[in-house]
Protein backbone atom coordinates (compact mmCIF):
# COMPACT_ATOMS: atom_id res chain seq x y z
CA UNK A 1 0.00 0.00 0.00
CA UNK A 2 0.72 3.73 -0.54
CA UNK A 3 1.56 6.38 1.94
CA UNK A 4 -0.95 8.40 2.97
CA UNK A 5 0.09 11.56 2.59
CA UNK A 6 0.00 10.98 -1.74
CA UNK A 7 -3.53 9.65 -1.14
CA UNK A 8 -4.80 12.64 0.36
CA UNK A 9 -3.10 15.55 -1.55
CA UNK A 10 -5.69 18.24 -0.98
CA UNK A 11 -5.22 19.97 -4.76
CA UNK A 12 -5.02 16.42 -6.51
CA UNK A 13 -8.63 16.54 -8.19
CA UNK A 14 -8.47 12.28 -8.43
CA UNK A 15 -8.83 12.38 -4.90
CA UNK A 16 -11.73 14.71 -4.26
CA UNK A 17 -14.24 12.28 -3.38
CA UNK A 18 -11.89 10.93 -0.34
CA UNK A 19 -12.89 13.45 2.21
CA UNK A 20 -16.46 13.00 1.98
CA UNK A 21 -16.31 9.27 1.79
CA UNK A 22 -14.22 9.72 5.25
CA UNK A 23 -16.79 11.74 6.81
CA UNK A 24 -19.41 9.27 5.97
CA UNK A 25 -17.50 6.53 7.38
CA UNK A 26 -17.51 8.55 11.16
CA UNK A 27 -21.03 9.25 10.45
CA UNK A 28 -22.14 5.52 9.25
CA UNK A 29 -19.86 4.58 12.26
CA UNK A 30 -21.45 6.51 14.71
CA UNK A 31 -24.86 5.40 13.40
CA UNK A 32 -23.73 1.63 14.20
CA UNK A 33 -22.47 1.76 17.12
CA UNK A 34 -25.54 3.62 18.21
CA UNK A 35 -27.52 1.05 16.69
CA UNK A 36 -25.63 -1.86 18.09
CA UNK A 37 -26.18 -0.26 21.86
CA UNK A 38 -29.90 0.01 21.53
CA UNK A 39 -30.18 -3.47 20.09
CA UNK A 40 -27.78 -5.00 22.90
CA UNK A 41 -29.71 -3.03 25.21
CA UNK A 42 -33.12 -3.00 24.82
CA UNK A 43 -35.86 -3.79 22.13
CA UNK A 44 -36.72 -0.39 20.03
CA UNK A 45 -35.06 -1.92 17.06
CA UNK A 46 -37.98 -4.90 17.03
CA UNK A 47 -39.52 -3.33 14.06
CA UNK A 48 -36.99 -2.10 11.66
CA UNK A 49 -35.28 -5.48 12.07
CA UNK A 50 -38.78 -6.88 11.23
CA UNK A 51 -38.72 -5.08 8.05
CA UNK A 52 -35.72 -5.77 6.92
CA UNK A 53 -36.32 -9.33 7.71
CA UNK A 54 -39.01 -9.28 5.32
CA UNK A 55 -36.98 -8.38 2.76
CA UNK A 56 -34.60 -10.61 3.23
CA UNK A 57 -36.79 -13.46 3.69
CA UNK A 58 -37.52 -14.23 -0.32
CA UNK A 59 -33.31 -14.75 -0.54
CA UNK A 60 -33.70 -16.80 2.46
CA UNK A 61 -36.46 -18.84 0.90
CA UNK A 62 -34.37 -19.05 -2.32
CA UNK A 63 -31.73 -20.78 -0.52
CA UNK A 64 -34.05 -23.45 1.08
CA UNK A 65 -35.89 -24.25 -2.04
CA UNK A 66 -33.14 -26.71 -3.76
CA UNK A 67 -33.41 -28.57 -0.34
CA UNK A 68 -37.32 -28.63 0.18
CA UNK A 69 -37.12 -29.83 -3.99
CA UNK A 70 -34.67 -32.47 -2.71
CA UNK A 71 -37.03 -33.50 -0.17
CA UNK A 72 -39.87 -33.53 -2.03
CA UNK A 73 -38.46 -35.33 -5.09
CA UNK A 74 -37.16 -37.98 -2.83
CA UNK A 75 -40.86 -38.51 -1.27
CA UNK A 76 -42.35 -38.19 -4.25
CA UNK A 77 -39.89 -41.14 -6.45
CA UNK A 78 -39.66 -43.18 -3.14
CA UNK A 79 -41.41 -46.61 -4.42
CA UNK A 80 -44.54 -47.95 -3.66
CA UNK A 81 -42.91 -50.83 -1.34
CA UNK A 82 -41.31 -48.60 0.59
CA UNK A 83 -44.27 -45.80 1.03
CA UNK A 84 -46.68 -49.25 1.89
CA UNK A 85 -44.54 -49.88 4.67
CA UNK A 86 -43.68 -46.41 5.98
CA UNK A 87 -47.38 -46.13 6.10
CA UNK A 88 -47.85 -49.77 8.13
CA UNK A 89 -45.63 -48.61 10.18
CA UNK A 90 -47.16 -44.92 10.88
CA UNK A 91 -50.23 -46.61 11.30
CA UNK A 92 -48.97 -48.71 14.07
CA UNK A 93 -47.55 -45.87 16.27
CA UNK A 94 -50.70 -43.99 15.92
CA UNK A 95 -52.88 -46.29 17.40
CA UNK A 96 -49.89 -47.10 20.03
CA UNK A 97 -49.80 -43.07 20.46
CA UNK A 98 -53.96 -43.51 20.67
CA UNK A 99 -54.03 -45.85 23.34
CA UNK A 100 -51.72 -43.78 25.36
CA UNK A 101 -53.60 -40.54 25.03
CA UNK A 102 -56.53 -41.89 26.54
CA UNK A 103 -55.32 -42.66 29.16
CA UNK A 104 -53.52 -39.36 29.57
CA UNK A 105 -57.04 -37.54 29.01
CA UNK A 106 -58.22 -39.12 32.12
CA UNK A 107 -55.38 -38.90 34.04
CA UNK A 108 -55.78 -34.53 32.52
CA UNK A 109 -58.96 -34.62 33.68
CA UNK A 110 -58.34 -36.36 36.82
CA UNK A 111 -55.69 -33.54 37.42
CA UNK A 112 -58.19 -30.85 36.94
CA UNK A 113 -60.49 -32.68 39.28
CA UNK A 114 -58.41 -32.68 42.11
CA UNK A 115 -56.42 -29.31 41.02
CA UNK A 116 -60.45 -27.62 41.42
CA UNK A 117 -60.00 -29.66 44.98
CA UNK A 118 -57.68 -28.51 45.85
CA UNK A 119 -57.96 -24.84 45.02
CA UNK A 120 -54.89 -24.08 42.68
CA UNK A 121 -55.23 -22.43 39.18
CA UNK A 122 -56.05 -24.97 36.72
CA UNK A 123 -53.18 -26.28 33.87
CA UNK A 124 -54.99 -25.35 30.69
CA UNK A 125 -53.37 -26.87 27.69
CA UNK A 126 -51.06 -24.53 25.18
CA UNK A 127 -52.04 -23.83 22.00
CA UNK A 128 -49.31 -24.70 19.14
CA UNK A 129 -48.85 -24.26 16.25
CA UNK A 130 -46.28 -26.55 13.65
CA UNK A 131 -43.35 -24.60 11.75
CA UNK A 132 -40.74 -25.54 9.38
CA UNK A 133 -37.42 -24.45 9.47
CA UNK A 134 -35.74 -22.79 6.45
CA UNK A 135 -32.45 -24.17 5.88
CA UNK A 136 -29.97 -21.19 6.09
CA UNK A 137 -27.23 -20.71 7.78
CA UNK A 138 -26.85 -17.78 10.35
CA UNK A 139 -24.01 -16.70 12.64
CA UNK A 140 -21.55 -19.28 13.18
CA UNK A 141 -21.28 -18.17 16.71
CA UNK A 142 -24.45 -18.28 18.46
CA UNK A 143 -26.80 -21.21 17.53
CA UNK A 144 -30.01 -19.99 15.68
CA UNK A 145 -32.83 -20.82 13.23
CA UNK A 146 -34.74 -19.48 10.83
CA UNK A 147 -39.05 -20.67 10.60
CA UNK A 148 -41.55 -20.11 8.05
CA UNK A 149 -43.82 -18.57 10.56
CA UNK A 150 -44.37 -14.94 11.34
CA UNK A 151 -46.55 -12.36 13.23
CA UNK A 152 -49.27 -13.09 10.39
CA UNK A 153 -49.56 -16.29 12.01
CA UNK A 154 -49.43 -14.43 15.33
CA UNK A 155 -45.84 -15.93 16.38
CA UNK A 156 -45.18 -13.77 19.47
CA UNK A 157 -40.98 -13.26 21.04
CA UNK A 158 -40.48 -15.31 24.12
CA UNK A 159 -42.75 -18.37 22.85
CA UNK A 160 -41.16 -21.82 23.38
CA UNK A 161 -39.99 -24.24 20.64
CA UNK A 162 -40.68 -28.00 21.11
CA UNK A 163 -39.87 -30.84 18.57
CA UNK A 164 -41.00 -34.54 19.92
CA UNK A 165 -38.06 -35.31 21.96
CA UNK A 166 -38.43 -31.84 23.99
CA UNK A 167 -37.26 -28.49 24.27
CA UNK A 168 -35.41 -26.76 21.38
CA UNK A 169 -35.76 -22.96 22.18
CA UNK A 170 -36.81 -19.88 22.14
CA UNK A 171 -38.46 -16.73 19.72
CA UNK A 172 -36.49 -13.93 19.59
CA UNK A 173 -37.21 -12.07 16.49
CA UNK A 174 -40.43 -12.03 14.62
CA UNK A 175 -41.00 -10.33 11.07
CA UNK A 176 -44.56 -11.00 9.22
CA UNK A 177 -43.55 -14.20 7.14
CA UNK A 178 -40.76 -15.38 9.21
CA UNK A 179 -38.83 -15.74 12.86
CA UNK A 180 -35.66 -16.29 14.47
CA UNK A 181 -34.98 -18.80 17.30
CA UNK A 182 -32.40 -19.21 19.65
CA UNK A 183 -31.44 -22.71 20.21
CA UNK A 184 -30.82 -23.73 23.90
CA UNK A 185 -27.42 -24.77 23.27
CA UNK A 186 -26.61 -21.00 22.42
CA UNK A 187 -24.09 -19.79 24.98
CA UNK A 188 -26.45 -16.84 25.61
CA UNK A 189 -29.66 -19.00 26.68
CA UNK A 190 -30.66 -20.47 29.36
CA UNK A 191 -33.57 -22.83 30.65
CA UNK A 192 -34.89 -23.31 34.17
CA UNK A 193 -34.77 -27.54 34.69
CA UNK A 194 -35.78 -29.28 37.41
CA UNK A 195 -34.51 -33.11 37.88
CA UNK A 196 -37.59 -35.53 36.99
CA UNK A 197 -35.81 -38.11 40.29
CA UNK A 198 -34.81 -35.50 43.06
CA UNK A 199 -36.78 -32.72 42.20
CA UNK A 200 -33.57 -30.75 42.22
CA UNK A 201 -34.28 -27.02 40.41
CA UNK A 202 -31.19 -25.85 38.67
CA UNK A 203 -30.58 -23.65 34.76
CA UNK A 204 -29.37 -25.30 31.91
CA UNK A 205 -27.00 -22.92 30.34
CA UNK A 206 -25.83 -23.46 26.59
CA UNK A 207 -22.25 -23.65 26.04
CA UNK A 208 -21.91 -22.52 22.65
CA UNK A 209 -20.71 -24.48 19.49
CA UNK A 210 -20.98 -28.18 21.41
CA UNK A 211 -24.74 -29.75 20.92
CA UNK A 212 -24.49 -29.55 24.92
CA UNK A 213 -25.40 -28.05 27.81
CA UNK A 214 -24.05 -27.67 31.29
CA UNK A 215 -26.28 -27.19 34.68
CA UNK A 216 -25.18 -23.93 36.54
CA UNK A 217 -24.21 -23.03 39.90
CA UNK A 218 -24.63 -26.76 41.00
CA UNK A 219 -22.72 -27.43 44.39
CA UNK A 220 -20.60 -30.55 44.50
CA UNK A 221 -22.72 -32.40 46.66
CA UNK A 222 -26.05 -31.73 44.69
CA UNK A 223 -28.10 -34.93 44.18
CA UNK A 224 -27.65 -35.26 40.78
CA UNK A 225 -26.75 -38.84 38.71
CA UNK A 226 -25.61 -39.44 34.92
CA UNK A 227 -28.62 -40.54 33.48
CA UNK A 228 -30.77 -38.29 35.26
CA UNK A 229 -33.59 -36.71 33.03
CA UNK A 230 -34.28 -32.43 33.47
CA UNK A 231 -37.63 -31.27 32.41
CA UNK A 232 -38.65 -27.49 32.16
CA UNK A 233 -39.42 -26.42 35.95
CA UNK A 234 -41.83 -23.31 34.31
CA UNK A 235 -40.29 -21.02 36.69
CA UNK A 236 -39.63 -17.96 34.62
CA UNK A 237 -42.96 -17.87 32.67
CA UNK A 238 -41.33 -18.52 29.59
CA UNK A 239 -41.06 -22.20 29.24
CA UNK A 240 -44.01 -24.56 30.04
CA UNK A 241 -43.79 -27.08 32.54
CA UNK A 242 -43.02 -30.79 32.42
CA UNK A 243 -41.10 -30.63 29.11
CA UNK A 244 -37.88 -33.01 28.36
CA UNK A 245 -35.12 -30.98 28.13
CA UNK A 246 -32.02 -33.20 28.54
CA UNK A 247 -30.16 -36.24 30.08
CA UNK A 248 -27.61 -35.32 32.26
CA UNK A 249 -24.35 -37.55 30.39
CA UNK A 250 -21.43 -36.40 32.93
CA UNK A 251 -20.82 -35.18 36.08
CA UNK A 252 -17.28 -33.49 37.47
CA UNK A 253 -17.21 -32.98 40.90
CA UNK A 254 -14.16 -30.73 41.48
CA UNK A 255 -12.79 -30.89 45.10
CA UNK A 256 -11.37 -27.73 44.33
CA UNK A 257 -13.92 -25.70 43.14
CA UNK A 258 -17.41 -24.57 44.90
CA UNK A 259 -19.22 -25.92 42.35
CA UNK A 260 -19.65 -29.32 39.81
CA UNK A 261 -19.39 -29.35 36.26
CA UNK A 262 -22.91 -31.47 34.93
CA UNK A 263 -23.28 -31.78 31.11
CA UNK A 264 -26.36 -32.46 29.59
CA UNK A 265 -26.96 -33.74 26.46
CA UNK A 266 -29.98 -32.09 24.79
CA UNK A 267 -33.22 -34.64 24.15
CA UNK A 268 -34.40 -32.48 21.31
CA UNK A 269 -32.87 -33.24 18.10
CA UNK A 270 -31.30 -29.63 17.52
CA UNK A 271 -29.62 -30.59 14.60
CA UNK A 272 -31.52 -32.84 12.39
CA UNK A 273 -35.54 -31.67 12.85
CA UNK A 274 -37.38 -29.79 10.26
CA UNK A 275 -40.64 -29.63 11.67
CA UNK A 276 -40.86 -27.92 15.25
CA UNK A 277 -44.00 -26.99 17.45
CA UNK A 278 -44.31 -23.59 18.64
CA UNK A 279 -45.90 -23.46 21.92
CA UNK A 280 -47.78 -20.41 23.17
CA UNK A 281 -47.68 -19.79 27.37
CA UNK A 282 -50.64 -21.19 28.87
CA UNK A 283 -53.42 -18.91 29.97
CA UNK A 284 -56.60 -19.37 31.02
CA UNK A 285 -58.28 -17.42 28.66
CA UNK A 286 -56.65 -18.24 25.47
CA UNK A 287 -58.61 -18.21 22.60
CA UNK A 288 -58.21 -21.30 20.60
CA UNK A 289 -57.89 -19.95 16.72
CA UNK A 290 -55.14 -22.76 16.12
CA UNK A 291 -55.11 -26.65 16.45
CA UNK A 292 -56.07 -27.15 20.16
CA UNK A 293 -54.11 -29.59 22.04
CA UNK A 294 -55.24 -32.71 23.40
CA UNK A 295 -55.67 -31.28 27.02
CA UNK A 296 -58.16 -28.58 25.27
CA UNK A 297 -60.43 -31.23 22.87
CA UNK A 298 -60.56 -33.68 26.01
CA UNK A 299 -63.07 -31.47 27.91
CA UNK B 1 -29.32 6.97 -18.06
CA UNK B 2 -30.21 3.29 -18.73
CA UNK B 3 -26.44 2.11 -19.20
CA UNK B 4 -26.55 3.27 -15.20
CA UNK B 5 -29.45 1.03 -14.54
CA UNK B 6 -28.20 -1.70 -15.78
CA UNK B 7 -24.87 -1.74 -13.71
CA UNK B 8 -26.68 -0.69 -10.36
CA UNK B 9 -29.08 -3.55 -11.18
CA UNK B 10 -25.93 -5.91 -11.85
CA UNK B 11 -24.22 -5.12 -8.83
CA UNK B 12 -27.31 -5.35 -7.02
CA UNK B 13 -27.86 -8.92 -8.47
CA UNK B 14 -24.07 -9.98 -7.94
CA UNK B 15 -24.59 -8.95 -4.23
CA UNK B 16 -27.57 -10.44 -3.43
CA UNK B 17 -26.32 -13.63 -5.03
CA UNK B 18 -23.64 -13.07 -2.56
CA UNK B 19 -25.72 -13.11 0.49
CA UNK B 20 -27.44 -16.29 -0.49
CA UNK B 21 -24.02 -17.90 -0.55
CA UNK B 22 -23.78 -16.74 2.90
CA UNK B 23 -27.03 -18.08 3.92
CA UNK B 24 -26.20 -21.63 2.32
CA UNK B 25 -26.49 -24.46 4.75
CA UNK B 26 -23.07 -25.95 5.84
CA UNK B 27 -22.21 -28.64 7.45
CA UNK B 28 -21.00 -27.45 11.14
CA UNK B 29 -17.72 -27.63 10.61
CA UNK B 30 -17.32 -25.88 7.69
CA UNK B 31 -19.36 -23.15 9.02
CA UNK B 32 -16.02 -21.13 9.68
CA UNK B 33 -14.24 -21.74 6.79
CA UNK B 34 -17.23 -19.63 4.99
CA UNK B 35 -15.60 -17.24 2.93
CA UNK B 36 -17.12 -13.71 3.62
CA UNK B 37 -18.86 -13.79 0.21
CA UNK B 38 -20.26 -10.04 0.64
CA UNK B 39 -17.10 -8.64 1.56
CA UNK B 40 -15.45 -10.26 -1.52
CA UNK B 41 -17.78 -9.23 -4.29
CA UNK B 42 -18.29 -5.60 -2.21
CA UNK B 43 -14.21 -5.57 -2.38
CA UNK B 44 -14.84 -6.38 -6.37
CA UNK B 45 -17.36 -3.36 -7.31
CA UNK B 46 -15.53 -0.99 -4.87
CA UNK B 47 -11.93 -2.02 -6.90
CA UNK B 48 -14.01 -2.17 -10.48
CA UNK B 49 -16.70 0.46 -10.33
CA UNK B 50 -15.96 3.15 -7.85
CA UNK B 51 -18.30 5.46 -9.30
CA UNK B 52 -21.47 2.85 -8.45
CA UNK B 53 -20.21 1.93 -5.47
CA UNK B 54 -19.30 3.62 -1.35
CA UNK B 55 -19.34 3.45 2.06
CA UNK B 56 -22.79 3.87 2.08
CA UNK B 57 -23.37 1.13 0.10
CA UNK B 58 -21.33 -1.26 2.26
CA UNK B 59 -23.71 -0.03 5.55
CA UNK B 60 -26.55 -0.92 4.40
CA UNK B 61 -25.46 -4.13 2.92
CA UNK B 62 -24.53 -4.74 6.06
CA UNK B 63 -27.69 -4.18 7.70
CA UNK B 64 -29.12 -7.07 5.32
CA UNK B 65 -26.29 -9.11 6.13
CA UNK B 66 -27.11 -8.58 10.35
CA UNK B 67 -30.73 -9.66 9.49
CA UNK B 68 -29.59 -12.59 7.69
CA UNK B 69 -27.14 -13.90 10.43
CA UNK B 70 -28.99 -12.69 13.03
CA UNK B 71 -26.44 -10.74 14.61
CA UNK B 72 -26.97 -6.99 16.77
CA UNK B 73 -28.18 -4.72 14.36
CA UNK B 74 -24.66 -2.69 12.90
CA UNK B 75 -22.39 -5.06 13.64
CA UNK B 76 -21.51 -6.25 9.92
CA UNK B 77 -22.87 -2.84 8.62
CA UNK B 78 -20.01 -1.31 10.13
CA UNK B 79 -17.41 -3.62 8.92
CA UNK B 80 -18.45 -4.10 5.76
CA UNK B 81 -18.26 0.07 5.58
CA UNK B 82 -14.72 -0.07 6.67
CA UNK B 83 -14.15 -2.79 4.24
CA UNK B 84 -15.93 -0.14 1.64
CA UNK B 85 -13.70 2.49 3.16
CA UNK B 86 -10.82 1.07 2.42
CA UNK B 87 -11.42 -0.75 -0.93
CA UNK B 88 -12.51 2.93 -1.90
CA UNK B 89 -9.35 4.41 -0.72
CA UNK B 90 -6.78 1.99 -2.35
CA UNK B 91 -8.38 0.70 -6.03
CA UNK B 92 -6.43 2.81 -8.32
CA UNK B 93 -3.29 0.82 -6.57
CA UNK B 94 -5.07 -2.88 -5.91
CA UNK B 95 -6.74 -2.56 -9.41
CA UNK B 96 -2.94 -2.48 -11.61
CA UNK B 97 -1.57 -5.58 -9.23
CA UNK B 98 -1.72 -9.10 -10.43
CA UNK B 99 -4.12 -11.10 -9.34
CA UNK B 100 -2.54 -13.29 -6.53
CA UNK B 101 -1.49 -9.83 -4.79
CA UNK B 102 -4.69 -8.64 -5.26
CA UNK B 103 -5.50 -11.71 -3.06
CA UNK B 104 -3.12 -10.84 -0.89
CA UNK B 105 -4.70 -7.41 0.12
CA UNK B 106 -8.25 -9.42 -0.06
CA UNK B 107 -6.47 -11.19 2.89
CA UNK B 108 -5.73 -8.26 4.85
CA UNK B 109 -9.10 -6.53 3.75
CA UNK B 110 -11.24 -9.40 5.01
CA UNK B 111 -9.01 -10.31 8.20
CA UNK B 112 -9.99 -6.00 8.98
CA UNK B 113 -13.77 -6.95 8.82
CA UNK B 114 -12.98 -10.40 10.32
CA UNK B 115 -10.93 -8.96 13.28
CA UNK B 116 -14.04 -6.30 13.43
CA UNK B 117 -17.19 -8.47 13.89
CA UNK B 118 -15.23 -11.23 16.18
CA UNK B 119 -14.65 -8.00 18.22
CA UNK B 120 -18.16 -6.96 18.67
CA UNK B 121 -18.95 -10.68 19.13
CA UNK B 122 -15.94 -11.02 22.05
CA UNK B 123 -17.82 -7.14 23.77
CA UNK B 124 -21.14 -9.40 23.64
CA UNK B 125 -19.57 -12.16 25.49
CA UNK B 126 -20.19 -15.21 23.08
CA UNK B 127 -17.20 -17.43 22.92
CA UNK B 128 -14.97 -16.89 19.56
CA UNK B 129 -12.68 -19.79 18.25
CA UNK B 130 -9.09 -18.74 17.77
CA UNK B 131 -8.97 -20.34 14.35
CA UNK B 132 -12.45 -18.20 13.26
CA UNK B 133 -9.27 -15.25 13.02
CA UNK B 134 -7.69 -16.11 9.94
CA UNK B 135 -9.88 -19.06 8.47
CA UNK B 136 -12.51 -17.59 6.62
CA UNK B 137 -9.86 -14.25 5.50
CA UNK B 138 -7.69 -17.33 4.24
CA UNK B 139 -10.56 -19.14 2.10
CA UNK B 140 -11.50 -15.86 0.97
CA UNK B 141 -8.09 -14.62 -0.54
CA UNK B 142 -8.13 -18.58 -2.02
CA UNK B 143 -11.55 -18.02 -4.11
CA UNK B 144 -10.20 -14.44 -5.04
CA UNK B 145 -9.42 -15.08 -8.76
CA UNK B 146 -12.29 -17.03 -9.55
CA UNK B 147 -14.87 -14.24 -7.81
CA UNK B 148 -12.51 -11.53 -9.92
CA UNK B 149 -12.96 -13.55 -13.10
CA UNK B 150 -16.62 -13.79 -12.88
CA UNK B 151 -17.34 -10.09 -11.91
CA UNK B 152 -15.12 -9.18 -14.01
CA UNK B 153 -17.50 -11.17 -17.11
CA UNK B 154 -20.26 -9.62 -15.12
CA UNK B 155 -19.27 -6.56 -15.57
CA UNK B 156 -17.83 -6.71 -19.34
CA UNK B 157 -21.20 -7.90 -20.44
CA UNK B 158 -23.23 -4.95 -18.48
CA UNK B 159 -20.66 -2.78 -19.12
CA UNK B 160 -20.77 -1.61 -15.64
CA UNK B 161 -18.00 1.53 -15.28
Amino acid sequence: MFGWSEIIKPNNPLFDRGSSSLTRLIAVTVVSVLLMTVDHRAQHLESLRSVLSTLVYPLQVAVDLPIQAGNWMAENFSSRQSLVSENASLRENQFLLDTRLEKLADLEAENRRLRNLLDSSAKVGERVLVAELLSVDMDPYSRRIVLNKGSREGVEVGQSLIDSNGVMGQIVHVAPFSSNALLITDPSHAVPVQNHRSGLRSLAVGIGPLNQLELAHLPNNADVRIGDVLVTSGLGGRFPAGYPVGRIVNIERNRGRPFATVTVQPSARLERNREVLLVWPSQPTAESDTMPTHGESAE
Amino acid sequence: MSTTRTGYTAIALSLMVALMLTALPMPQWAALWRPAWVALVLIYWCMAAPGYTGVFMGWVLGLFLDVLAGSLLGQHALALALVAFIAHRFHRQVRVLPIWQQGVSVFGLVFCYQLLILWITGIQGRPVLASAYWSSPLVSMLLWPWVYIVLRDVRRRYRVA
